[in-house]
């Protein structure tokens, strides 16, 4: 024990006070930050003020069409001829025509430009005119406005997880995206870390260094020890992302007062509707909160916890026997292979199959085999499992990473005295039974 | 006295072949004890028994007459042929690490790497990365790093490449010392000219068997061949079935002679018989060297 600690203080150590680990530790907020920041900052920056040119021959548009931060409209005239040679010789953004028509069949309406027009722009443009021509058409049918917005009747259903206990809100949205970040941690880290300890070993094999080490410590003691030191790295490196991207992003919102209209274009999104409906808002935000407040927060860090160490052990394991059985980092491929499909695939399966049904038979079985139940659990966690399902998978686990240790432990303990020798699966599954 | 290490019959196998077949031999305490034999003859797979990164297949090791056991580990210092250092970690970190891996106190540790960088002049480098050192001083370090916990056994594979001839006589003369200490010492080398300057006993390895034993003298005098070189004045004619010339030269009134004795006739024999006819001036025995030994040896199996 004393030995597996020591071996820990010095993979731990080590790491954390490479520079690459600094540097990494405080770029990745900074970068993190910037991926959150610049798109904002981008969409601040509204673009010139396009001036649009209207020819209107039908009369239905004159000056009803609203100026905006984006679109100016002007209005022109003469004949569409006239029109479009003095549109030539202008710098403005388009020319919009629009011939007589028929209120019931509008046809023929057109817009000219010099270069190519955004579809956001037409689409801008063509609901404009839609609205006008409605209006028009409401007016000589005889029906108010007024009356037509009373008659609007925004839905939003309000989903109810009904149990013996009693009645719980849940937001689809909201357990999804719980999951998700859970599962993508553990995946994320997994293989980041995984990696180091691959590297690690491999990087002994070559300094010579491991039958110095061997006759003074097990090889099961450096393995384990190697294995938590890295974890511990991990750990510390993620703390730090936390605590820095939130202290960045903080200052930085501050700064712009970039908050506000974040929040303001949150909720415009979120909304997706036309008009801004203060009650329907205020009642979506309210499901949202009350959707994050009836998650189970302490079982869902619980388990993320169980479920991050217990996959990063399993994993761990076994990119550590990797490292032990090749010579350099380029004939590890073949045996990342098998290592890393099931990771991929339990990613790649939750977020379709899973997310579409948090209960069915892939679901399940993939939370219960220990190579994808880290992923996958995590992604149906916040549905809600079983307890009994909980148990087994956790049980599982367990029982999966004390096997894949096992294995791992063996082949570390022959492929690190093996030197330059090209090992394949055969192999591999001799050394499992070799004796000490 | 009790010998510090007692090999009986020890046997290891792998898949393919045999490592280890029934290998007996003993250590005395205090000695320097070479372990010679060519490459693939399973030198390396003996010192990882007796350092328990394996174990025997078959038979027992005991290190001061107890079975081995792993905390006889820490009075072992291990120096592998192949062997490293953490490129990325400094000379005396790295040090406490692995002495405190060999069961050391943190404050011991420092203590005694000091001493020790003192005397083979590696000061001022301990606060340096491992890779910033040319390969000689790594190799010191790697020394230090295998007798800072002042291992009662020390087992030296190759101790002596990678060094410049100032370096390896520095080292030599450190293992000496140690030896003076009361350290006893394993050493296994390709090099014959350093086992004949500095072992006591040998133990030749030949195809997983071992197919010598004994103390350097002893082994020198079994292959000894009765031979003798003689020089002196005079014509020289040797007439008597005792003697056997196997050459000779006559410059003038100088002779010199290769003669080699029949089993039962001893040297005096010979000198007596030369004295009567010629001037002795020089008389040697022809001593086989390890080296000749050790190809005879490997050649004849």
């Amino acid at each position: 024990m004393d030995k597996i600690w020591l071996v820990f203080q010095r993979e731990y150590l080590v790491r954390v006070r490479k520079k690459s680990f600094i540097v990494m530790t405080i770029l990745g907020p900074l970068l993190m930050a910037l991926v959150m920041i610049v798109p904002i900052w981008l969409a601040t920056m509204s673009d010139d003020t396009k001036i649009v040119q209207v020819l209107d021959e039908s009369g239905y548009l004159k000056g009803k069409l609203t100026s905006t931060e984006e679109l100016k409209f002007v209005n022109v005239a003469g004949t569409l001829e006239e029109a479009k040679a003095s549109y030539l010789k202008s710098e403005d953004a388009a020319l919009l025509y629009i011939p007589k028509i028929d209120l019931e069949k509008p046809q023929g309406i057109q817009l000219f430009s010099q270069k190519s027009t955004s579809l956001a722009m037409k689409g801008s443009l063509e609901k404009q005119v839609r609205q006008e021509l409605e209006e028009v058409k409401f007016a000589n049918s005889g029906i108010d406005q007024q009356v037509l917005d009373k008659i609007k009747t925004p839905i939003s259903i309000r989903t109810v997880n009904l149990s013996a206990e009693g009645e719980k809100s849940s937001d689809v949205a909201v357990t999804t995206g719980v999951g998700f970040i859970g599962a993508f941690l553990i995946y994320l880290f997994i293989f980041i870390y995984g990696a180091q300890i691959m590297r690690g070993v491999i990087e002994e094999k070559t300094s010579r260094i491991l039958e110095v080490m061997v006759s003074s410590v097990k090889p099961f003691q450096l393995m384990a020890g190697k294995i938590m030191g890295i974890a511990a790295v991990g750990l510390t490196q993620f703390l730090l992302w936390i605590i820095l991207t939130s202290a960045i992003s903080g200052g930085v919102a501050a700064r712009f007062d970039l908050k506000r209209f974040s929040d303001a274009q949150i909720n415009q999104t979120m909304q997706g509707m036309e008009n801004d409906r203060d009650a329907l808002q205020a009642q979506e935000i309210h499901e949202v909160v009350s959707a994050a407040q009836n998650l189970n927060v302490p079982l869902l860090v619980g388990s993320f916890l169980f479920y991050f160490l217990g996959g990063y052990l399993l994993y761990g394991a076994l990119f550590g026997a990797v490292g032990a059985a090749v010579d350099s980092e380029t004939d590890s491929q073949q045996f990342m292979l098998p290592i890393t499909v099931p990771l991929i695939l339990s990613f790649i399966v939750a977020q379709t199959i899973i997310v579409k049904n948090p209960n069915g038979p892939v679901a399940f079985w993939m939370s219960m085999i220990p190579f994808t139940s880290p992923v996958v659990m995590m992604l149906r966690l916040p549905f809600g499992v079983p307890g009994w399902e909980m148990a087994l998978s956790m049980l599982l686990l367990v029982l999966g990473f004390i096997g894949t240790i096992w294995v791992a432990a063996r082949i570390y303990r022959v492929g690190i005295l093996m030197y330059g020798k090209k090992v394949n699966y055969r192999e591999l599954s001799k050394w499992l039974f070799y004796k000490g | 006295m009790q010998p510090i290490l007692q090999i009986q019959g020890v046997s290891k196998f792998y898949e393919a072949h045999q490592a280890l077949n029934q290998v007996s031999f003993d250590v005395p305490k205090g000695s320097i004890f070479g372990l010679l034999g060519p490459n693939g003859a399973g030198k390396t797979s003996l010192i990882r028994i007796i350092t328990q990164i394996t174990a025997p297949d078959e038979g027992r090791v005991f290190f001061e007459g107890q079975p081995l056991q792993p905390q006889h580990v820490q009075q072992i210092g291990y120096l592998p042929e192949e062997r490293g250092l953490y490129k990325k970690m400094k000379v005396g970190e790295q040090l406490v690490y692995l002495a405190r891996l060999r069961g050391m106190e943190k404050a011991d540790a420092v203590q005694r790497i000091k001493v020790w960088a003192e005397r083979l002049n590696l000061k001022e480098w301990l606060t340096k990365n491992v890779e910033d050192l040319s390969k000689g001083m790594q190799q010191k370090v790697q020394f230090i790093a295998t007798v800072l916990h002042e291992p009662k056994l020390l087992i030296l594979d190759e101790p002596f490449s990678g060094f410049d001839p100032v370096n390896a006589n520095i080292i030599r003369d450190e293992i000496l010392k140690l030896r003076e200490q009361g350290c006893t010492v394993i050493f296994s080398t390709h090099r014959m000219e350093s086992v004949e300057q500095m072992c006591d006993y040998i133990v030749m390895i030949n195809q997983s068997q071992k197919v010598l034993e004994g103390s350097v003298r002893e082994v020198k005098s079994r292959y000894t061949s009765h031979t003798y070189q003689v020089e002196g004045t005079g014509k020289l004619m040797i007439t008597s079935p005792d003697f056997k010339v196997l050459s000779q030269k006559q410059h003038g009134n100088h002779f010199q002679a290769q003669v080699q004795l029949e089993p039962q006739v001893g040297p005096n024999q010979l000198l007596r018989y030369l004295i009567e006819r010629v001037e002795v001036q020089h008389f040697q025995e022809e001593v086989p060297s390890i080296h000749d030994i050790f190809v005879q040896t490997v050649t004849e199996e």
